[in-house]
């Protein structure tokens, strides 16, 4: 996925681009609504993450300009206010989600696909692996003509499968993924989801491999 | 009033015997006892006893705890009385105007009202003092053997031609009030004098006729109907009325140039005791024109102001300061030197 | 709403003024009408004295060396035109009594002027008002000087006062009520563009600082120019402090961010458990104050919108919707499922859309945050008898054994509940906005014993 980061801290925006990199995205950054309005002149996003405070002016100018050009790329807001005061604002001028500063990268990831997927996918994420589609926004497993539909933390498992068949992932690795930084979860966990999803993998071709000490990895059957 | 005069000749007597009790002069006194024991209102009037007798009694039909006693007397006795000796009487009544609205001005009157005398037209009362519970014309009384032949005056103007036209048949036969003896007369003749220039001239042939001078109008009338007299000028006319029907030869004349209309008047003097009946006695007075039965017994025409809207020539005299001019000691010196200068010639 | 102690009255205080006024000029024009009325009673008194005097005065000839005076009728009879007064004269020649009243005290003359001479004095028990004038009369070649009183009671001139000061008064009373009537709609109009200035400022929300613009008496202006200054600057003032907490917000909140992405980058890049261990207790410790911080300033802002609510038209459906839209991606993450039940009409409902909405927010958001993975969030509409109950039910641990009606209370959490980063403020918030708009939250533990049931219960209009 192609984000836009609008954000003149450069330090969090640094953070942010690092972050997002490791899950794999490509994300290029504007300190300001003039990059910013150059980007987007340049290059077709996915998803605007817009911080509101920039030192050349209000988010909100900027979220009422690209409306009124019918961009219909997805702007989630950055918000360091409070959500009482700030959330119908957003909202109104034509936001399509918010999140308030800090925040949970998974939760941000949540957000984003759910954005995407309320537009209707525009620009379809799927990924194959020996005749095996994943579709990230339906949250589906094609699977020759069967479909296959898959929880959210299913898909998140598979996601990480997908990106990189073959790879191995460790157990701890595959947790941080799936869970929260508040939720108390034993490894084991993990075995649960992964069960899932090799019942969902059947006669595909295609199963997750239990590497002994090491973890797992997506496979193709010989 | 008949017996006035015999009353007049008597007087002297009268007093001699009432005593050291008061220097004025009665003429009769009489006491109408009470039918229930109760207060006694003491009378002064001017009126004859006889007359009042019937208003009296049915007073007391209405208040029989009042006794009365009713004193008649001159009218210039009643004045003594009540103005120079301070005589004790709870109401005085008196058809001398101008001296009873001198006891009023001079302060001798109590102050009176009630719904009666409210009811009063204002020429009929003065500062609520004086009430007129009468009205009598002075009129002129003809005898009509005298005027078989002759056209009958309607106004003064008349009676001076009748008179100067035919002196033969008028001359001793003409009869009017002495007004150096009646008060009432003074009061007609000075009104007169008052009203009409042609007064003086009347008198002035009346003196020239050799008229015979009255002081009561009783006189004059019997001396009309006995064909003494031809004319009897200044008569109050309520007496006349009452001797019309038995008498075929008088006839009443009204002037048609004017009335003089005495008032006959009630007052409460300051030496009152009996206020409250002597204000009953007024209140009673005042409604003799509700009363036709005592109009007829006394022959006292009530004061009832439609005869005035009736007939233009009536003139109330009016009560008020205008009355003490002729009693004015000068003006009435005046007046008399005239007046008998004119008359006898 | 704060009193304010009321010291006097404006109104009253115009009225009774007014009213004051009224009464003196009352007064006063009641003893101005009577004196008036007094006077030209007298004069008119004093003009027919004279002329009667005159009369008399003019009556008087000298014969045979006498002076003889005949009386004339009018000299008296038009003192009794006016009133039923007393009269007395007096004509006196060199000192004797010519005739009328020998007692008649005569006033001392002017030397020769021939003006009347007015006096007042009692004769014969009763006040009387006299003219005394003297002429010259020649009795031969001799003239001797002839003294003429009249003298006149004034009962009259009682009679006058008593009807002129009835009238005086009544038309004194109908003034006083008149101008005391007008006074009061005088105080009344004068007083309501006070009234008017206050009812627009009453009116107005709790966020219009404009200034007003009102049509304003000119008495009024400084009054208003100093609310509309005080008003600004309170605009100002509360501009800076928003600006300020916005501010403080962002740059506090910008670097804890900067911190947290930080910690998970480094949480996903190193390996030792222990290392891994310290950085997820960082992340945590930040969310916990980022939590706390958040719902602070939500619950300040509550209160704040509490004591002014800016209430529309909503639909309580459609508010349930958004929040479940808002929360889902949260739910998603622990595959917790969010069900919402709304009845088919719409559940039209006066209040605070941004209050509703964060109350009913902190509900769902709570259930999530207690819900297990893999569960069940059950938001759900119904119409109660007289009420709106937004219930929201999940499947996590409940309340534990605590009080229920101590979880409202503000930083009070559950018994069970010390490994989930949270304020305890959140059903606190619920629970004012609930009362604000003449509701309450009712806290329940779910049918079957798992679980917890909140519900926020609305009065329906």
């Amino acid at each position: 996925m192609r984000y836009l980061l609008v954000e003149d801290n450069e330090r969090l925006a640094r953070a942010i681009v690092t972050r997002l990199t490791l899950d794999g995205h490509a994300i290029d950054h504007a300190p300001d609504l003039e990059t910013a309005r150059d980007c987007i002149a340049g290059t077709s996003y996915d998803l605007i993450l817009l911080d509101i405070m920039l030192p050349d002016g209000d988010g909100r100018g900027f979220l009422e300009e690209q409306r009124r050009k019918e961009g219909t790329t997805p702007v989630i807001v950055l918000t360091a206010r409070s959500e009482v005061s700030d959330r119908v604002g957003m909202l109104d001028l034509g936001a399509d989600d918010y999140i308030t500063k800090p925040f949970d990268f998974s939760e941000l990831e949540a957000r984003c696909r759910a954005v995407l997927r309320r537009q209707g996918g525009a620009a379809r994420n799927e990924k194959s692996y020996r005749g095996v589609v994943l579709d990230s926004l339906a949250g589906t497993l094609t699977i020759g003509r069967r479909r296959e539909r898959l929880r959210n933390r299913e898909l998140r498992l598979c996601e990480v499968f997908f990106a990189a068949p073959g790879r191995i992932f460790s157990k701890p690795h595959l947790m941080d993924r799936l869970f929260s930084f508040s939720e108390e979860v034993s490894e084991n966990a993990i075995e649960v989801y992964v069960g899932r999803l090799r019942k969902k993998l059947e006669g595909s071709g295609v199963r997750i491999e239990t590497v002994r000490g090491l973890g797992y990895r997506l496979v193709g059957e010989k | 009033m008949r017996l006035a005069c015999l009353a007049t000749a008597l007087m002297a007597i009268a007093a001699t015997l009432a005593g050291a009790a008061h220097a004025f002069e009665t003429e009769e006194e009489r006491r109408f006892p009470a039918a229930r024991p109760g207060s006694e209102l003491r009378v002064i009037s001017t009126a004859d006893t006889a007359v009042f007798t019937p208003i009296i009694l049915a007073f007391q039909a209405e208040n029989p705890e009042v006794a009365v006693t009713y004193v008649t007397a001159s009218s210039r006795e009643l004045m003594k009385a009540l103005y120079e000796e301070g005589a004790q009487f709870d109401l005085a009544i008196s058809s001398a105007m101008d001296l009873q609205t001198k006891l009023a001005n001079d302060g001798l009157v109590r102050n009176y009202s009630s719904e009666a005398t409210a009811r009063l037209p204002a020429w009929a009362r003065w500062r609520n003092q004086v009430f007129a519970f009468t009205q009598e014309p002075a009129v002129l009384v003809l005898s009509k053997s005298a005027f078989a032949d002759l056209p009958v005056p309607t106004t003064r103007e008349e009676l001076i031609r009748l008179l100067r036209d035919n002196p033969e048949r008028f001359y001793g036969r003409i009869g009017t009030y002495d007004v150096r003896r009646s008060g009432l007369g003074y009061l007609f003749a000075t009104q007169d004098s008052r009203n009409t220039e042609s007064y003086w001239r009347l008198t002035e042939i009346m003196g020239r006729l050799g008229a015979r001078l009255y002081c009561c109008s009783s006189d004059m009338i019997s001396d009309v109907s006995s064909g003494r007299l031809a004319l009897a000028y200044n008569v109050l006319g309520s007496y006349a009325e009452a001797q019309l029907h038995e008498n075929e030869n008088i006839l009443i004349v009204e002037p048609g140039d004017y009335l003089n209309v005495m008032l006959r008047t009630a007052l409460i003097p300051n030496t009152a005791r009996n206020i409250e009946a002597a204000g009953k006695m007024i209140d009673f007075l005042l409604s003799l024109g509700t009363r036709p039965e005592l109009t007829r017994k006394t022959g006292l025409p009530p004061v009832d102001p439609s005869v005035f809207d009736r007939n233009n020539a009536f003139r109330p005299i009016r009560l008020g300061p205008g009355l003490l001019v002729f009693l004015d000691r000068m003006r009435r010196e005046t007046f008399l030197r005239s007046w008998v200068s004119s008359i006898e010639q | 709403m704060s009193t304010v102690a009321a010291s006097g009255s404006i109104r009253r205080r115009l009225t009774l003024q007014l009213a004051a006024i009224a009464v003196l000029l009352s007064v006063a024009f009641f003893l101005i009408v009577r004196g008036v009325a007094e006077q030209a009673a007298g004069q008119t008194q004093d003009q027919i004295l004279a002329a009667s005097a005159t009369s008399i005065a003019d009556a008087l000839r000298s014969e045979k060396g006498q002076v003889q005076l005949e009386l004339p009728y009018s000299a008296l009879s038009m003192l009794g035109s006016v009133s039923e007064d007393r009269v007395f004269y007096r004509v006196a020649i060199a000192g004797r009594t010519l005739t009328g009243y020998d007692d008649l005290p005569l006033p001392a003359l002017p030397e020769a002027t021939g003006e009347p001479v007015f006096a007042t004095f009692d004769y014969r028990g009763e006040p009387v008002r006299s003219v005394t004038l003297s002429r010259n009369v020649s009795i031969g070649e001799r003239p001797v000087e002839a003294v003429i009183s009249v003298a006149q009671t004034r009962l009259f001139l009682g009679a006058i006062r008593a009807r002129t000061s009835t009238i005086a008064a009544a038309v004194g009373l109908a003034f006083f009520a008149v101008a005391v009537s007008l006074s009061l709609w005088a105080a009344h109009s004068a007083l309501r563009p006070l009234e008017r200035l206050a009812l627009s400022v009453t009116r107005r929300g709790p966020k219009d600082l404009r200034p007003l613009r009102a049509e304003t008496p000119a008495e009024l202006v400084p009054l208003v120019a100093a609310l509309n200054n005080f008003m600004e600057r309170l605009r100002a003032s509360l501009a800076r402090s928003e600006d300020f907490i916005a501010e403080a917000a962002h740059r506090v909140r910008t670097p804890l961010a900067t911190l947290r992405t930080q910690a998970e980058i480094a949480y996903r890049r190193v390996e030792r458990p222990e290392n891994r261990a310290a950085l997820k207790e960082m992340i945590l410790a930040i969310d916990e104050s980022s939590r706390s911080a958040g719902q602070l300033l939500d619950h300040a802002m509550v209160t704040f919108r509490t004591d002014h609510l800016e209430t529309e038209q909503l639909d309580l459906g459609e508010l349930a919707c958004d929040t479940r839209n808002r929360l889902e991606p949260t739910a998603e993450l622990k595959d917790i499922g969010l069900e919402l039940e709304l009845p088919d009409a719409p559940a039209l409902f006066e209040g605070d859309p941004i209050l509703l909405e964060n109350a009913l927010r902190n509900i769902v958001d709570n259930a999530i945050k207690y819900s297990p993975p893999d569960s069940l969030v059950r938001i759900a509409l119904h119409i109660c008898g007289g009420d709106y109950v937004i219930g929201v039910c999940d499947e996590g641990r409940g309340f534990g054994t605590g009080d229920l009606r101590r979880m409202t209370r503000r930083f009070s959490r559950g018994t069970n509940v010390e490994d989930i980063v949270g304020s305890g403020l959140g059903l606190t918030i619920a629970d004012e906005v609930a009362r604000a708009h003449g509701g309450r939250l009712e806290l329940a533990r779910n049918k079957g014993g798992k679980g917890a049931c909140v519900s926020l219960v609305l009065p329906r209009p």
